[in-house]
């Protein structure tokens, strides 16, 4: 049975009568040790697609199942790490991963906790930094922070909303890296939502394309059965991964295509009513 | 060169032309004294008159007799106690008004009516519900000085990211630690602006409470000396509370300065 399951499921924003429907009809199962990664355009309704999941909103219809049991709100078994990094600047690095471990595990003792938040912090390689606060910190540190609260809580299943989207070209190649490094050892489920498709292909057990809003909906998974660790140097000559973009891309402007046309096709319908004599 | 212009600029802001305002209103208070208002001591006379109060500010030669900063120190303490007093009420209130919608909208409206009340209506109804005019006095201090701190409590709790508060519930944190670890934190700089807004009402309202009630301090000193005719002392008292009332906002907007960068 799959970890996390998706049914039907839909939402909107707005009034009734002025209303825009973000996304419609979305499938999909997540097995568990999975890495997916979901690509889309901006505005596509990606990170709404998440907080569904981590149970900060709730979606208008359809089922989101996790490990059997519906998502209602959010929970330690899902650890999301968020695009723009939300730690809390008035804590220092150790502070902002206690505080996540504290709320988990609040019955182990404080020498647990403290060797359990070292033990993460070391992962991203910021011993070094713990004492420091956000705002003395780079991009790059402070998302490594953020990965390293969301895995003390240890998870079942991690949710990153394009964790790497606001770095730099390098810093984003290197906590890429960390984060397959991470991945292959810790074996936690994990759901990637990105805007790079080189990101996904380096990273992904397989890539679920989201189409162009609104009214998007998830395409077909591209498996990716390449052995890891992945070069990122075949992700640019390798013919596997050559036509594995091309797909993906093809399939995601064909989405775009498509929702510009039923776009004309609605205005055209407007101005023809408009045109219509009034009965 | 550039170094010595520079420190010779700030020199001109800030000593020389706050020295030529001053000097101004003096020149102005004088010549006022001097032609309509007679009955204006002028301010040599004022100096004369209230040597011994500054040079002495600590002797107390009798109950409403002493130097100046001896009643200075009087008023600061009963400020301190009113303004305690309202901060202890208005940060709960704050919290819940920014925290329930439902809350906010009951009692929005009655606080917004309570806010304007003045003063002088208040300490009256302070002496009928305690019967002695120093509790009285403190409860006058407090329902005037805490509003700012109220509003400007719950707006900061209203701002708070959406970040965060997406933070504190994927941690799930008790609501004891986002109270702490969330909420007062990310507030903390609106809270300090209403408590230095507290602040300066608290000192505004103390001369009035001192001298509705005759209690020894700056305000009651005020009121009984211009009882008793001697006008000097009226300017000696204004002098003094307008320069407390400065340094009191000074220091609060460098405690306040502190919790922006923090």
């Amino acid at each position: 049975m799959a970890l996390l399951s998706l049914k039907g499921v839909s939402k909107g924003y707005g009034e009734v009568g002025k209303r825009t429907e973000v996304l419609r009809n979305i499938n999909l199962e997540i097995d568990k040790g999975e890495l997916v990664a979901i690509v889309g355009y901006s505005g596509a309704g990606k990170t709404t697609l998440m907080s569904m999941m981590a149970g900060l909103i709730r979606a208008d219809s359809g089922t989101l199942m996790f490990d059997g049991k519906p998502i209602t709100k959010p929970g330690p078994e899902r650890g999301v790490v968020f695009q723009n990094y939300s730690l809390l600047p008035w804590l220092t690095v150790y502070e902002n991963v206690h505080l996540a471990v504290e709320q988990v595990f609040p019955t182990w003792s404080e020498d647990k906790k403290k060797e359990h938040c070292e033990k993460y912090i070391a992962m991203v390689s910021l011993s070094a930094a713990r004492d420091k606060r956000p705002a003395q910190l780079s991009g790059g540190m402070r998302q490594r922070v953020s990965v390293a609260r969301a895995l003390a809580m240890e998870p079942m299943m991690l949710l990153m909303d394009e964790p790497f989207g606001a770095l730099d070209a390098l810093t984003r190649a290197t906590l890429q890296d960390e984060l397959a490094k991470i991945s292959a050892a810790a074996n936690t489920t994990m759901l990637l939502i990105t805007n790079d498709v080189e990101e996904a292909m380096l990273l992904g057990d397989r890539i679920v394309p989201l189409g162009a809003g609104p009214n998007a909906s998830l395409g077909p998974s591209f498996a990716i059965e390449a052995a890891r660790p992945r070069v990122r140097k075949d992700l640019q000559h390798d013919p596997f991964f050559k036509q594995l973009r091309t797909n993906v891309v093809d399939y995601l402007l064909g989405t775009a295509k498509a929702a510009r046309r039923k776009d004309t096709a609605v205005q055209v319908d407007a101005v023809t009513s408009a045109l219509e004599p009034a009965r | 060169m550039t170094q010595l212009k520079r420190y010779g600029t700030s020199v001109i802001d800030y000593v020389v032309l706050p020295m030529v305002g001053i000097m101004g209103v003096v020149v102005l208070w004088w010549l006022a004294s001097a032609t309509f208002a007679p009955t204006l001591p002028n301010p040599i006379a004022t100096w004369d008159a209230s040597r011994l109060y500054i040079m002495e500010p600590f002797a107390k030669r009798g109950e409403l007799d002493q130097g100046i900063l001896r009643f200075t120190w009087y008023s600061l303490v009963r400020v301190a106690k009113g303004y305690t007093l309202g901060l202890a009420f208005g940060i709960p209130l704050g919290l819940f008004l920014g925290v329930s919608k439902t809350f906010q909208k009951a009692f929005d409206p009655i606080i917004q009516i309570l806010r304007p009340v003045s003063p002088l209506a208040w300490l009256p109804l302070g002496l009928v519900l305690f019967q002695k005019p120093e509790p009285a006095g403190l409860f006058t201090i407090a329902m005037c000085s805490m509003w700012p701190t109220v509003l400007n409590t719950a707006l900061g709790v209203r701002s708070i990211p959406q970040d965060y508060i997406n933070v504190a519930r994927v941690l799930q944190l008790s609501k004891l630690k986002m109270l702490t670890k969330v909420m007062v934190p990310s507030a903390m700089p609106y809270m300090f602006t209403g408590f230095r807004l507290s602040l300066g009402i608290a000192w505004l309202v103390i001369v009035a409470s001192e001298m509705l009630t005759g209690a020894p301090g700056v305000g009651g000193f005020l009121w009984q000396e211009y009882n008793s005719l001697i006008y000097e002392h009226l300017i000696l008292c204004i002098i003094t509370i307008g320069l407390v009332g400065f340094l009191l906002d000074r220091m609060m907007s460098m405690v306040e300065a502190r919790f922006r960068t923090g």
